[in-house]
């Protein structure tokens, strides 16, 4: 069970929330000029790494806001979060 | 006295530097793999890299459900081309691996549910698949211990049967393929943890390992769990997210239930292995982890639904709980063929049912190794898919209960 830092709330348990996947995943510049293989990768393709990740959750029976967290995916530990819109620091 | 240890399944020889084909991961399907290339094609001079140990991985924490009912003609065929393996997997690999056909439901909760059942019984019979619809009475009548009172949370209003699903000893599996594998000249390298995929003008040639550099002529990548991670050491992308998926058993029960039970609807299956112990799966953890562990809740809510398909089992344990990785595709579909790299091809993307597909996967991923372009089987299911747009959606079929 994860224990969530929501940077609005505080510390929650991990039920409280839904995940959103990797953060940082933005809409094509030009997305009409974009060929097939550029838009299978904004479409279909994510970062899957071993280690350390951003990813987006959403406090959805909080505050219902999304955030990003940073979250090591082969120990779960959890470095930290931050606001939508923001680069990670961590 | 002292009695004399038993024979060895398999040898364990010291890898060599060159081999034809190289297969990365030793699980179900690298192991299938293995045994086709040399049975199938006559390609012997062929290695297994296992980072662990063979039968330590996803192999062994599957809940071993086998079926082949699935929706699109693709996936039928090639899980039915699977079943038909296993239905002479015995004889074929001289082991009894515990193959028992003995009925897989999937039960409907809605009305959604059962149009979405019936729709699959039809496509599945058109495809050569048998299936058959069940009412209430009829599930009652398959499957007693099944709560069917309609006045449940989520009431049984039908399921599909395919009678010739069920499961299989999944250890016992290992065993028998490994020594047919390695019987045939195959090497198994456990402990062999692949550091480096050397590709030259666009070709794979070798692999690198912490026991040394492996030439190979063809790399096979069956690393499921890590298959982002082992890819992306020849640079290639893949539409791959790693989850934990969890299962549970409970202590070794007399003989109750008689066939397999899913449902999509309450997230659960379950099944009793021959054992005694009631085997349970239920959906893939949210969150992206490598970890081989998952959160409790997940195991709690599964509890929730069993209990209500199956008050019997309230006095049940919980003997003990684990989870494997799973490699999800967007579609829900394997990809099994080539990568932008000459000579590298994948088999991945199983998702959290692979451990049914793993002789036919083992079968069509030892053919396109062979020929060095996919089997009539495994065409669409190519990494390209994701560009054309030509998915193969089996979210229906394979969701949760896999």
């Amino acid at each position: 069970m994860l224990l969530i830092p929501c940077p609005y709330c505080g510390e929650r348990d991990e039920v409280e929330f839904r995940y959103g996947g990797a953060a940082h995943v933005s809409y094509p510049e030009d997305a009409s000029a974009a060929d097939d293989r550029e838009w299978s990768r904004y479409v279909f393709y994510r970062p899957n790494p071993s280690g350390r990740f951003c990813e987006r959750w959403v406090h959805q029976h909080g505050c219902r806001r999304w955030f990003n967290l940073v979250r090591d995916t082969t120990t779960h530990e959890i470095a930290g979060s931050y606001a939508i819109g923001q680069e990670t620091s961590a | 006295m002292a009695e004399s240890h038993p024979d060895l399944l398999w040898s364990s020889p010291e890898p060599r530097g060159s081999y034809d084909v190289v297969i990365v991961g030793g699980g179900g399907h690298g192991l299938f793999t293995a045994y086709y290339l040399a049975a199938n094609h006559g390609i012997t001079n062929v290695a297994v890299l296992e980072r662990g140990w063979l039968g330590g991985g996803n192999a062994v924490r599957n809940t071993t459900v086998i079926r082949s009912n699935y929706l699109w003609d693709e996936s039928a065929a090639i899980y039915e081309h699977s079943l038909k393996l296993w239905e002479g997997l015995a004889a074929e690999l001289d082991y009894d691996i515990l193959f028992d056909q003995r009925g897989v439901l999937n039960l409907a909760h809605n009305l959604g549910d059962a149009r979405e059942g019936v729709r699959r019984v039809n496509a599945n019979r058109l495809n050569g698949v048998d299936a058959e619809w069940l009412d209430a009475d009829g599930v009652r009548a398959f499957c007693p211990v099944v709560n069917t009172d309609p006045g449940i949370r989520y009431p049984v209003l039908g399921a599909t049967l395919q009678r010739r699903g069920g499961i299989a000893r999944h250890d016992a599996l290992v065993f028998a393929v490994a020594r047919a594998a390695a019987g045939l000249g195959v090497h198994l390298i456990q402990g062999c943890e692949v550091t480096g995929i050397e590709v030259t003008d666009g070709a794979v040639r070798a692999v690198q390992t912490n026991r040394g550099r492996i030439a190979a002529g063809r790399v096979g990548l069956c690393a499921a769990g890590h298959s982002s991670v082992v890819a992306g050491l020849a640079g290639v992308e893949l539409p791959i997210q790693s989850h934990p998926l969890q299962a549970l058993v409970s202590e070794l029960l007399e003989p109750v239930l008689g066939c397999v039970v899913m449902s999509n609807a309450v997230h659960v299956y379950v099944s009793q292995a021959h054992k005694g112990e009631l085997v349970m799966g239920a959906g893939i953890d949210t969150y992206n982890s490598y970890a081989q562990r998952g959160s409790f809740h997940v195991i709690e809510h599964q509890m929730a639904a069993a209990l209500e398909l199956f008050p019997i089992f309230a006095r049940a344990h919980v003997l003990r709980t684990w989870a494997g990785i799973v490699d999800v595709c967007p579609d829900a579909s394997p990809i099994v063929g080539g990568t932008p790299v000459d000579d590298l091809f994948v088999n991945c993307g199983w998702g959290t049912g692979g451990f049914k597909a793993t002789p036919g996967s083992g079968w069509v991923f030892a053919w396109t190794l062979a020929h060095g372009e996919p089997h009539e089987l495994n065409r669409s299911f190519s990494l390209e898919r994701f560009e054309t747009g030509a998915l193969i959606d089996e979210h229906g079929a394979a969701a949760v209960a896999h």
